[in-house]
């Protein structure tokens, strides 16, 4: 169990109405968090927040026990964001999709070729990997955006509503995974609406009351 | 640190290459960056040649509006030719992070630990092969259409080659700040037009005196300068309003 992300006494804000007051976090390696709350909650802005996107906050943010101003390239190498838009060019197929993130988290040729291919094949889209993904469904594309959970060799992940679109054995698929990622050592922070089945894991985290 | 990393790549399955660390090649992302982007381009074919639509489409309106009469257009030329030129990479600019704001590929880019530095200097790079580089190549065929002087025709490529490159970073710069406006476009013209007017001036300069038969090697000399300041500082610009951009 080690401490991986914190935040003390966090306080955001939104057009003048606050959404987070106050809150401590710390995510360990091992466990899954849960962001829950209603819509226009914050549970975005705060995940946001976290991945160093938004400097919209106030508060601190610790990685490894350290201040996130100087370990803030340590925290890039190890984290993993997929948020509400899926960062998939539409005219480019599924592998050329991946083989860019590849290449900007640090894989590149055949490496990166051959790590494309096997994550391309454990998020079902073996078959599609060269068709455009503007002729993929909503849901094969954001399969090509999850795809990338398979890249690098992050420690914590940051999932905004990673089972929009996916079906239901896309669900059972994803929880697997995270699962899996969490047992492994990995942390994850995630926003849904859906009861995960991996209950054991998972700590909860009310915004909104 | 290293415990946990050698724990989860322990875990990883035997073979399995995505468990093996990366190394951040800066080299790697640039190419990569500067492929995703032309290859882009070539998908949407239609998006890319609209600018030289435009500078063909205006160039060849110019004969018919003032005359055909030679001498007067033969003084024309390079002003036209370098106004119309600079219009177009103004139009092109303005769509140059709006797609990757759009698909969130921007805060990838932010959340990659490769730098943003070179990131934004590749898209400008590319950018620029897409706009500046067919104007180059297609601007010849324009100064015969106005009659410039064979004379100018080298001084007018090369001086297109230099002033568009330093212009698609002052445009990138201006691009970034704007993405995250839904109306940005005149904004746009406003934020960066002032900034193109010196590459304008040196580019016509070099061009005319080409034509008069006198030396451009000091206009060009100075488009250059231009463009070594722009390709050093203009992506520190880029980049941090790319970040502002996507901090909302």
């Amino acid at each position: 169990m080690t401490l991986l992300l914190q935040a003390v006494d966090l306080y955001c804000e939104r057009d003048e109405r606050p959404l987070v007051e106050n809150l401590n976090l710390r995510v360990e390696s091992g466990h899954i968090y849960q962001v829950e709350g209603p819509n226009g909650s914050g549970k975005t802005t705060l995940l946001r927040v976290l991945c160093g996107i938004s400097s919209r906050f106030r508060g601190e943010l610790l990685w490894r026990g350290e201040s996130m101003s100087t370990q803030r390239n340590s925290y890039l190498s190890e984290l993993l964001y997929i948020g509400h838009s899926s960062g998939v060019k539409t005219a480019l197929t599924p592998r050329e999709n991946l083989v860019w993130h590849a290449a900007i988290t640090g894989f590149f040729g055949n490496v990166a070729e051959e790590i494309v291919s096997e994550a391309l094949d454990r998020v079902g889209l073996y078959g599609f990997e060269d068709v455009p993904c503007y002729a993929l469904s909503a849901g094969q594309q954001r399969r090509v955006s999850l795809a990338r959970l398979f890249i690098g060799n992050m420690s914590l992940w940051i999932l905004d509503e990673p089972f929009t679109a996916i079906d239901k054995q896309g669900v059972a698929e994803l929880e697997i995974w995270i699962g899996e990622f969490a047992e492994r050592g990995g942390a994850v922070i995630l926003t849904t609406h859906h009861e995960l089945g991996i209950n054991h894991l998972v700590q909860h985290v009310r915004l909104g009351d | 640190m290293d415990d946990l990393n050698s724990s989860i790549a322990r875990a990883a399955q035997p073979g399995n290459k995505a468990g093996e660390q990366p190394s951040i090649s800066v080299k790697a992302a640039f190419l990569a960056t500067l492929r995703r982007d032309l290859l882009m381009a070539y998908r949407r074919r239609g998006d890319f040649i609209n600018p030289l639509a435009f500078f063909l489409i205006v160039c060849s309106l110019f004969p018919l509006s003032v005359g055909p009469n030679p001498q007067l257009l033969s003084l024309l030329a390079p002003g036209i030719l370098w106004v119309v030129a600079l219009l177009a990479c103004l139009l092109s600019s303005d769509t140059m992070f709006r797609n990757d704001f759009d698909d969130g590929s921007l805060e990838q880019m932010i959340l990659s630990p490769v730098s943003l530095y070179v990131q934004v200097t590749a898209k400008t790079l590319a950018h620029w092969l897409l706009t500046g580089f067919p104007l180059m190549l297609l601007s010849p065929l324009l100064a015969l259409l106005l009659q410039l002087p064979s004379t100018g025709v080298i001084a007018l490529m090369t001086s297109l080659a230099v002033g568009t490159a330093t212009l698609s970073f002052i445009g990138a710069i201006g691009a970034a700040l704007t993405v995250g406006l839904r109306k940005g476009g005149l904004l746009l013209s406003l934020i960066i037009l002032p900034l193109y007017i010196p590459v304008l001036i040196f580019g016509v300069s070099s061009v005319q005196s080409a034509t008069n038969g006198s030396d451009y090697m000091g206009q060009l000399a100075i488009l250059g300068a231009f463009l070594a300041l722009a390709i050093t500082l203009s992506p520190l610009a880029i980049a941090a309003s790319v970040r502002i951009s996507v901090d909302n």
